[in-house]
């Protein structure tokens, strides 16, 4: 009943506030006018009763006050009317309410956007049951010369037998295949994972359809097994659900379906179409070796295993390893990272960066608010003061001053919302290499982070200007003459400081953009050794069952190069097994036969290409020394190798390598190999100096998976299609993949050096345009201010040089302290982007001096109109202005 | 004592609950009624009545209707809920305990 009633009381409260309140007037009225008659009572007239009554009554406004703060919804009420006061106090100004949301938007928007990526991409768990058992794996080195390798076969083998840390193992590779075509579908090159039959049960995952691989499909005498992808199944095979059971043909194969995978299942990326079993796939020689480095592995960690536990129980696994197996590549310990970070490792340091960089964005937008808020309080200071007078609290003040701001911020939020959602679009499509790219989206916690910059910055922008507003001299604020100017000193100050700030943070996010825009122009700029203009590429892979013999590949590789060099505008093509800029490729050990046996543990490595004769002419790679490659280098005579000066110089220093020879059991088992030359350096991974590279000749016929290299004379996009057709006049079933111009791929292998550069110079030149409002603003108001001062002085014979040279100064000087901030935040800052650096180090004494010399610049510009116009002020009218 | 003395804190809702016990009263009355009683020593002030009454409202402890008054004007008039009733005897006895203590120490100093 007590409930009821008090539920009863509150809703009439809430409903009826209008005629609540004229009931409370109503009632105190009742009371004057009873204590009327009782003065009256007493023998006084009508004028003096009704004067008596109201003295004793006291301030009638603030009984209703204190009377309605006993009400229910009290709280709500003052905030409805708060809100409305900003609104309309914020109506009166539109341009300023309206950049300062823009300002806002921007600033919460990109920040909104930035935290949704960190969180999906680097945060949020992987999709799967109890995700944080999940770790990759990786060999390494214990000196530190190597961190995150690629697993070997042989190695995964042991640590899965004698492993006592993870209730499952399992390895895979990045594949791909060639699908097919069937019907009216083309056939098409599609990006698969070979994985041992563990992995599905691992990650805890049921099939949509059929089944998963079973320990028997995963077996080198097993039948061809194949689980697609949900996207696979529905592109190509129309989400037929009798597919389980059916043949597909991949790389010339019958493969039976097996299953399909769920719709969410999306790991390790959506690019996946199809999973294959590993130890079907690949030889038992190759899934046993330790050296040869090729797989991912994934673990789950016991309940309650740690992953230092499990980090020691692998190391010491891996040490035994290394002492069974001195020689050759093997590595002697491993590296755990959680599933997530091992995914994600390589973007991380970037997306953190710029999340920071809209940090000060942000930081720097609430600072200009904050500022143009404490100019704005201070042309109000009367207001406040009348206000304070009248019985306003200065809690009250301080609130409405908060609330405005916050409708600012919210305002600027709501619509940085919006932004966030086009911004992360944008994101997305540019960063095509961003891990986990399909999870991205926005949820609860991304709200709540807006929420939570929203409120931060409308109570930053707010509190700093209420807090400055000192009501204690009500008096002197009704009293003080816009003339006087001492009693803005403070204001001023203050002002100044949040300015210096504001162009702290400013220099620091133009350090951060002039050296990563360094960093890309020196990635662009550097030498990478061969031909980059009118360069075409594109990728085959000849199938094993029609290209079974070395001959046959050789008859392909040889009428492709024919066919391909007679098309109209063609100047040169060649073969090789991989494009450089587009990464390292395959890598493998050597021996030099000439050279005194290495010490045990000892290994000598580098990369392995195969090209043909007219490769190096077509890339223009100078030939320094010997020869190159010959057409009678053919299968079984192709018993010589090229290498290139890096590997001289590693390997053969102050020796002449021409007729030396290399033993490379991985590549030719068996062979010894004669160096007949020595070309010039290539960089295969931009921001890398140069490998040791052996190329081995396309001519023996070894490879199955090439690339065809063309250089045109005009542009090379126009002979695409006709070195396709060629292609396909060859052999009709076999698909093209990767067809780039080599502006493509180097544009691709520099994109994330590209990306993080350019919107950091985005957010730096905002910033810049942000502090140099502020700036203008600042000194502006103090002219304002100064009016009459400044004319006095013009009058009493100050020259308008002096009075420019002032003013000059006094705007400046917070930018100098800003800029000394600054530039000391920037030398601690820039360490943690090191990483991404390349060519230029974090002190880059260059970058500071330019950001310096940019910044005073934009300062001197910020503060010359002001400052000419105090200068050219009228001494009369300026003093009669009062 | 020159002055009337402040009401203690919290007392002043005990007062009111009391006051308004018998029958349905108005503010103004409230206040007269209490200065009566407490011989002039009580003075109720306008700025803690009305603030009181409206807190003792929304407590659901006394009830408002509005009716015609003696002289004929309408004016709010407050009375004893049964919630009201239970709380006056709570705070009753509450006080007495409150001051039989204090006397027993102003007395056995």
């Amino acid at each position: 009943m007590r409930l009821l009633e008090k539920i009863r009381i509150r809703l009439q409260m809430l409903l009826h506030r209008g005629r609540e309140s004229d009931r409370l007037n109503a009632e105190l009225e009742f009371h004057i006018e009873q204590q009327i008659a009782e003065n009256k009572a007493a023998g006084m007239n009508a004028e003096e009763a009704r004067q008596t009554a109201l003295r004793t009554f006291g301030n009638p406004a603030t009984l209703r006050e204190q009377a309605r703060e006993s009400w229910s919804w009290n709280g709500l009420e003052a905030l409805t009317r708060d809100i409305r006061i900003g609104t309309r106090t914020l109506q009166r100004s539109p341009g300023f309410a309206l950049t300062a949301i823009l300002v806002m938007a921007l600033g919460i928007g990109a920040n909104v956007a930035l935290f949704t990526l960190v969180r999906s991409v680097l945060l949020r768990p992987l999709p799967f049951l109890q995700a944080d058992q999940l770790v990759g794996i990786f060999e390494a080195q214990s000196d530190g010369s190597f961190r995150d390798n690629i697993v070997a076969g042989g190695s995964f083998g042991v640590w899965q037998q004698h492993a006592r840390s993870f209730s499952n193992l399992a390895i895979t590779q990045e594949r791909s295949y060639n699908l097919a075509g069937a019907g009216d579908q083309l056939p098409e090159v599609v990006k698969a994972q070979s994985a041992s039959w563990t992995i599905f049960p691992l990650l805890g995952v049921q099939p949509a359809l059929g089944r998963f691989f079973s320990s028997a499909d995963d077996q080198p005498g097993a039948n061809a097994t194949v689980v697609l992808t949900w996207g696979l199944w529905k592109r190509r095979f129309a989400g037929d659900r009798s597919i389980v059971g059916r043949m597909v043909r991949i790389d010339d194969n019958a493969y039976t379906v097996v299953g399909v995978l769920p719709s969410w299942f999306a790991w390790p990326d959506s690019r996946v179409e199809f999973w294959t079993p590993l130890y079907h796939e690949r030889s038992a020689a190759l899934m046993q070796m330790f050296e040869a480095h090729n797989f991912d592995v994934v673990g789950r960690l016991k309940p309650g295993v740690t992953m230092q536990q499990a980090s020691s129980d692998l190391n010491a696994l891996q040490r035994e390893i290394r002492r069974e197996h001195p020689d050759g590549p093997v590595n002697d310990a491993v590296n755990l990272r959680s599933l997530v970070d091992a995914e994600t490792y390589d973007v991380k340091t970037g997306l953190y960066a710029l999340l920071g960089a809209t940090g000060c964005l942000l930081l720097i937008a609430c600072l200009n608010i904050a500022n143009l808020l404490v100019a704005r309080s201070a042309s109000r200071v009367k207001e406040a003061a009348i206000r304070t007078a009248l019985g306003g609290t200065r809690l009250r003040l301080i609130r409405e001053q908060v609330v405005e701001s916050t409708l600012l911020a919210g305002a600027g939020g709501l619509l940085g919302l919006l932004f966030a959602g086009g911004i992360l679009q944008w994101l997305i499509h540019m960063r095509e290499d961003i891990p986990r790219a399909d999870a991205i989206h926005m949820d609860g916690v991304v709200i709540l982070f807006a929420m939570a910059a929203i409120l931060g910055c409308g109570l930053l922008a707010g509190l700093i200007p209420a807090l400055s507003s000192r009501d204690t001299r009500v008096l002197t604020a009704l009293q003080e003459s816009s003339r006087s100017y001492t009693g803005e000193r403070g204001r001023a100050r203050l002002r100044q400081l949040l300015l210096a700030l504001e162009v702290g943070l400013t220099v620091v996010l133009l350090v951060g953009a002039g050296l990563l825009l360094r960093s890309y122009s020196e990635l662009r700029a550097a030498d990478l050794g061969f031909a980059q203009r009118n360069i075409l590429t594109m990728e085959m892979n000849l199938p094993k069952s029609s290209y079974s013999s070395g001959d046959r590949r050789l008859a392909f590789d040889e009428q492709l190069l024919s066919r391909v060099r007679a098309l109209p505008g063609v100047q040169a093509a060649g073969l090789t097994t991989v494009i450089p800029g587009e990464g390292y490729g395959r890598n493998d050990v050597f021996t030099i036969r000439e050279h005194p046996p290495l010490q045990r543990g000892q290994v000598l490595s580098s990369l392995t290409r195969f090209v043909d004769p007219g490769y190096f002419g077509t890339l223009q790679i100078p030939l320094t020394e010997g020869r190159n490659f010959e057409s009678g280098d053919r299968l079984d005579h192709a018993q010589v190798v090229v290498v290139n000066q890096e590997l001289v110089r590693e390997y053969f220093p102050n020796e002449d390598p021409i007729g030396r020879h290399v033993e490379a059991d991985m590549v030719f088992p068996g062979q010894t190999l004669r160096i007949v030359g020595v070309a010039g350096n290539t960089r295969d991974e931009i921001s890398h100096d140069p490998f040791p590279v052996i190329y081995y000749p396309m001519l023996s016929g070894d490879q199955r998976g090439i690339a065809l290299i063309v250089r045109s004379r005009h542009d090379p996009a126009g002979i695409a299609l006709s070195a396709q057709k060629a292609i396909a006049s060859l052999d009709p079933q076999l698909p093209v993949s990767n067809v780039l111009t080599m502006e493509q791929i180097l544009g691709q292998s520099s994109l994330d050096a590209r990306f993080d550069a350019t919107l950091l110079l985005a957010f730096a030149v905002l910033s810049l345009l942000l502090a140099m409002v502020g700036l203008f603003g600042v000194l502006s108001f103090m002219v304002a201010q100064r009016t009459t001062e400044i004319g006095l002085r013009i009058a009493l014979g100050a020259r308008r040089e002096q009075i420019m040279q002032q003013m000059l100064r006094d705007g400046l000087k917070p930018a100098l302290w800003g800029l000394l901030i600054g530039l000391g935040a920037s030398a601690g800052v820039t360490r943690l982007i090191a990483s991404l650096l390349f060519g230029t180090k974090p002190l880059d004494p260059a970058i500071f001096a330019l950001v310096s010399i940019t910044l005073l610049l934009v300062a001197a510009v910020a503060c010359a109109l002001p400052a000419w116009r105090a200068s050219q002020l009228d001494p009369m009218q300026a003093l009669r202005a009062e | 004592m020159a002055k009337p003395s402040d009401l203690v804190q919290g007392t002043l809702d005990l007062l009111i609950l009391r006051t308004v016990a018998p029958e349905p009263m108005h503010g103004w009355a409230i206040a007269k009624r209490i200065q009566q009683i407490s011989q002039e020593v009580l003075q109720v002030q306008q700025g803690s009545l009305y603030p009181a009454l409206h807190r003792l409202e929304q407590q659901g402890w006394i009830r408002a209707k509005w009716a015609e008054s003696e002289t004929g004007r309408q004016a709010k008039f407050y009375s004893l809920t049964a919630a009201g009733k239970k709380q006056l005897d709570e705070e009753t006895a509450h006080w007495n305990r409150l001051s039989a203590a204090i006397d027993l120490v102003i007395a056995g100093a």
